[in-house]
């Protein structure tokens, strides 16, 4: 397997993000992708409508910096480091041409159907990206952390609350996949 | 220079979240569908590891580089705000397949539209802080 080129398996990508975790700890910070999304608001002065944005955001811009740093990194690896279909199990990739037409698996990234900017065109698809956005902005601060906050570091340091949140990830998600796709992309 | 530090550890992080797939649309619709292991796989070690590392931070009272003490502060307690925060969250990460992570790793790699999903989070996030003291916690 060429490590740079091929798709990463789940035993390479798990571990890698567990010591982006450690590495952050050990620069005495923690790990968690959507705190930053609250320090965006305060530099941006929405202190000035809500509290929950006054505090002291100049201390937590080293989160902002680790933002750029995954934009730069998004671009080195879609860039230089191979092809980036994604190859999915076939049978949900047969599922999802048959109900809604996104014929793309195994041969890109992100479906062009939702993602390309030729899509962008239809207002339909840019709700779907906007209310997906608010939904994730707002439930991440909600709950008190997303996928990394609570899944990752939560989780490793034993923590019911980010137990709780998980449990919640998975509901809204399946909720959103089995019950609401039907209806929102029929 | 610090700065620096955080910049190489976010660009570390976002050629992970990329070449594992983790920032893939059709990765998570797979696993809502438990179509493969790939994403439970990789929660699943992250937090494994994250868990036996963690311990031995904690008995052999391990110190960051130049802190007092590790960030490993337990979470407030409660039920409400993290079922039903999570639950929105979960249905954002669905529709649009992305999560806070991802999205910046994805408009790194040049997909525009996900500036849209980031412009929604930014939204999500102000409207909380809008609500909040009216929501239940």
């Amino acid at each position: 397997m060429n490590i740079i080129y091929e798709p990463w398996p789940w035993y390479i990508g798990g571990p890698l993000i567990a010591l982006v975790m450690f590495l952050l700890l050990f620069a005495g910070r923690k790990f968690g992708m959507s705190s930053n999304l609250r320090t965006a608001c305060a530099a941006m002065g929405a202190g000035k409508v809500a509290d929950y944005f006054n505090y002291d955001w100049k201390s937590k811009r080293w989160n902002l910096m680790v933002v750029l740093g995954a934009i730069i990194g998004g671009f080195i690896a879609s860039h230089f480091m191979g092809n980036s279909a994604v190859a999915i199990n076939p049978k949900v990739a047969q599922q999802l041409a048959e109900d809604y037409q996104i014929t793309s698996a195994g041969e890109s990234y992100l479906p062009p159907e939702i993602f390309s900017v030729e899509a962008l065109g239809d207002p339909f698809i840019i709700a779907v990206l906007l209310v997906g956005g608010i939904l994730v902005g707002f439930g991440a601060r909600y709950g008190g952390g997303c996928t990394s906050g609570h899944g990752v570091s939560g989780l490793s340091n034993l923590q019911i609350p980010s137990l709780i949140a998980v449990i919640g990830f998975f509901i809204g998600g399946l909720i959103m996949v089995h019950l609401l796709y039907p209806l929102i992309f029929a | 220079m610090r700065y620096i530090t955080y910049l190489a550890i976010g660009i570390f992080f976002g050629i992970i979240m990329f070449k594992s797939e983790a920032a893939s649309w059709f990765r998570i619709y797979e696993m809502f569908q438990f179509g493969s292991f790939h994403m439970y796989g990789i929660m699943g070690s992250a937090v494994v590891i994250g868990i036996i590392g963690v311990q031995v931070i904690k008995q052999r009272n391990i110190k960051p580089i130049d802190g007092d003490k590790m960030n490993l502060e337990p979470k407030d307690k409660g039920v409400t705000r993290y079922l039903f925060g999570g639950i929105l969250f979960g249905l954002g990460w669905a529709l649009a397949g992305v999560c806070p992570g991802p999205m910046y790793v994805l408009a790194g790699a040049g997909y525009v539209s996900v500036l849209i999903v980031i412009v929604g989070a930014l939204i999500g996030a102000f409207l909380y802080g809008l609500l909040k003291p009216k929501m239940p916690h």
